[in-house]
């Protein structure tokens, strides 16, 4: 019988080499004479480890990393494809790697096990549970689900899924109606919807057609950002597949409701991952923030009742449906209900995917998971959830991953991006990126936002040059309130957090 | 504000890689194949783009038409999107990623040798025509910062050397090709 190896088909591994190292085991393979069966699946999230090498044995999978290509050779000398331990690259069976172990995966269940394009990998795998569940319950019934788990939606803003998906539901139902999916994952230090994406396609795609059923919508579409090639080649395979087993199409499932789905591609505006931004875009125009109201739950996509959720929120569903919306809302803490894809990237040892029930402390993410910084240097500061997120001191670590506890400091969860930064780092470049992102990225709608942003870096340029210290800190102090009191959205309105942040707990760094 | 350095024609006329040569009847395709799509027209740009490298002036008029909008509002859309670009580029795109957990990784001496080793800015072409640089805000490779995207493929964990390694590769493979 062959040997089963894994190389992920991810964009981390990826981007460390997988698919040289793949074709190497092949390679060799073909040189011993040893009968194997390439997987390309999914990646486990620990990205420090890749590309990780997984060999399927008696006793399990047995991974090695990271595996660079030079490497092969010996690891084959070693009994790679027995899955032998004599080699510094050898980290024992793959489930029992602390960082995997300790961690809660309901959402996260099945990446880097599964081959992600394959249905029956899927279905092997709890998936579809969810979606056969939802074609038995009547649509209340779901949305009566999806309110019990206690979600909240996960790109940023917290809005509680059940109760827009209520708004949907309650609009009349002989017109069109819309699920859009945001997938313009463009915080720096966030790769969670790209994982899903990537690693488990059809979770989402099973996540989507369950809100179609719920709220009476017979179209969906995935509006994804450009800067994540692999993930459009796997979505729009997986959709193709998806139609052609009947997961999608016109009779979804023999139920005789329909569910279409289509991958829209984004150009590289992070202001189109505010979903009033996103979509004006999808409807082909400039990339502009509407006012609110009219709500998107009741006059979204070309004036329709729609359905916008993270792609996160989405994939939480089929959970949600399979084991009962209380079996989620049994994790987590407070308002902060079921678990917490957290993200840890930057200047950190271990990086990677952590998914967690609510409550567990900064600290014990950046410590016991990250093993302190990649340079060895000590810690510096924390941005949590995204470049319009506060940086946050050491003396802040220990605070609970919670919504209202992060809210409460000034801070907040986001779409769940731990970035991390040693002592190296000039805070008050910091400070001026955020005012010189804003620049960059601002619709224009708003004068806030669009002219704030570029008087926002001319002042940390003269407080950095040493000119008129106080005057000029009492004019960012106050150019920032006008920003956060004055923007029309988020994008404006947040971008002073980082920059408040810094006054507040690095001034030093600030002024020359 | 597009800072390019003048872009080479090919000796004895023939287009180079990366310089797109187009007629309004590759442009009619793909309108024709995507005009009836709700929302269509940034499917139609994205299509152009992959087609011809880039959206030249002359498109404008002819998606504006088939779309029923002004010139106007299709060059809005245009310029409203960093991915659009219209202007040929090089052999190679290069996008270096600007963003805080690539900065936390030495992402600004990064970003410095490349723009020093191509000699180009930001939305420049180098004047062989090999490397157009593009900026870009993200690439969600964080965990394996700094990250660059060379045409469609990411690398993690680049340095100045590996840098040099890959843009050598790269011009090498093309001089082969040709």
């Amino acid at each position: 019988m062959a040997t089963r190896i894994y190389v992920p088909c991810e964009t981390t591994a990826l981007s460390m080499g997988a698919d040289e190292v793949a074709g190497l085991i092949v390679h060799y393979a073909g040189i011993r004479g040893v009968d194997i069966e390439l997987v390309r699946n999914g990646s486990r999230g620990l990205f420090w480890l890749e590309p990780l090498v997984e060999v399927e044995t008696a006793t399990g999978r047995i991974g090695y990393g990271p595996v660079e290509p030079d490497d092969i050779p010996g690891l084959v000398e070693a009994g790679l494809f027995e899955g032998q331990s004599d080699h510094p690259r050898f980290l024992g069976p793959v489930a029992d790697i602390p960082y995997l172990k300790r961690q809660q995966r309901l959402t996260f269940s099945r990446i880097g096990i599964t081959d992600p394009l394959s249905i029956a990998d899927y279905r092997a795998h709890g998936g579809f549970n969810g979606l056969d569940k939802a074609l038995l319950l009547s649509p209340q019934a779901i949305v009566d689900e999806v309110k019990a788990s206690g979600l909240r939606g996960r790109g940023g803003a917290a809005f509680p899924t059940g109760i827009k998906w209520q708004t949907v539901h309650d609009e009349p139902w002989q017109q069109q109606k819309y699920i859009v999916c945001n997938a313009d994952e463009g915080d720096s230090g966030t790769f969670a919807d790209r994982l899903v994406m990537e690693c488990d396609p059809y979770m989402l795609i099973e996540g989507m057609a369950i809100a179609g059923l719920a709220v009476g919508a017979t179209q969906g579409f995935i509006y994804l950002r450009s800067e994540y090639p692999v993930a459009h080649r796997i979505l729009e395979n997986a959709i193709h597949r998806a139609e052609a087993e009947g997961y999608l199409g016109d009779d979804v499932r023999g139920s005789g409701r329909a569910f279409h789905l289509e991958v829209r591609l984004a150009a590289g505006a992070y202001i189109c991952g505010e979903e009033t931004s996103l979509l004006e875009s999808l409807e082909g125009k400039r990339g502009l923030v509407r006012a609110k109201p009219p709500l998107p739950a009741i006059k979204g996509l070309f004036g329709q009742p729609t359905v916008v959720n993270n792609v996160l929120s989405f994939a939480a569903v089929p959970f949600i449906l399979a084991q009962g919306g209380q079996a989620y809302a049994d994790y987590g803490m407070g308002k902060s209900r079921g678990t917490l894809p957290i993200q840890l990237a930057g200047n950190i040892r271990q990086g990677g995917l952590i998914e967690l029930a609510f409550g567990v402390s900064l600290k014990e993410i950046l410590e016991d998971f990250g093993g302190g910084t990649f340079s060895g240097r000590p810690m510096k500061a924390v941005q949590v959830g995204g470049p319009l997120m506060a940086y946050m001191p050491e003396s802040q670590w220990d605070t609970p991953m919670d919504y209202e506890a992060f809210g409460q400091l000034g801070a907040g969860i986001g779409h769940g991006g731990v970035v991390v930064f040693d002592d190296t780092v000039d805070m008050g470049e910091q400070a001026r990126f955020a005012m010189e992102f804003c620049t960059v990225e601002s619709c224009g709608k708003c004068t806030p936002c669009r002219i704030g942003s570029v008087r926002g870096v001319e002042v940390i340029d003269r407080l950095r040059a040493g000119e008129n210290r106080e005057a000029n800190l009492a004019l960012l102090e106050d150019l920032c309130e006008t920003m956060v009191d004055g923007s029309l959205c988020a994008m404006g309105g947040m971008t002073p957090f980082p920059v408040q942040s810094v006054m507040k707990h690095f001034p030093d760094d600030l002024t020359a | 504000m597009h800072i390019s350095e003048p872009i080479q024609q090919h000796p004895g006329g023939a287009t180079m890689p990366g310089i797109g040569d187009w007629t309004p009847d590759m442009i009619r395709d793909e309108v024709n194949a995507l005009k009836h799509k709700p929302g269509a027209l940034l499917p139609i740009l994205h299509a152009v783009q992959n087609r011809i490298g880039y959206i030249p002036e002359g498109a404008v008029g002819i998606i504006a038409e088939a779309l029923q909008q002004t010139r106007a509002e299709v060059h809005g859309v245009i310029s409203f999107y960093h991915h659009f670009r219209t202007r040929p580029v090089g052999s190679n795109v290069i996008h270096v990623c600007r963003a805080e957990a690539c900065q936390s990784m030495g992402g600004r001496a990064l970003e410095a040798h490349i723009k020093t080793r191509l000699g180009v800015d930001y939305h420049g072409t180098t004047a062989d025509n090999e490397f157009t640089l593009e900026p870009v805000y993200c690439l969600g490779n964080c965990a394996c910062a700094p990250s660059i995207r060379v045409n469609d493929d990411i690398h993690g964990r680049m340095t100045p050397q590996k840098f040099d390694r890959l843009a050598d590769r790269l011009t090498t493979a093309t001089l082969d090709i040709r």
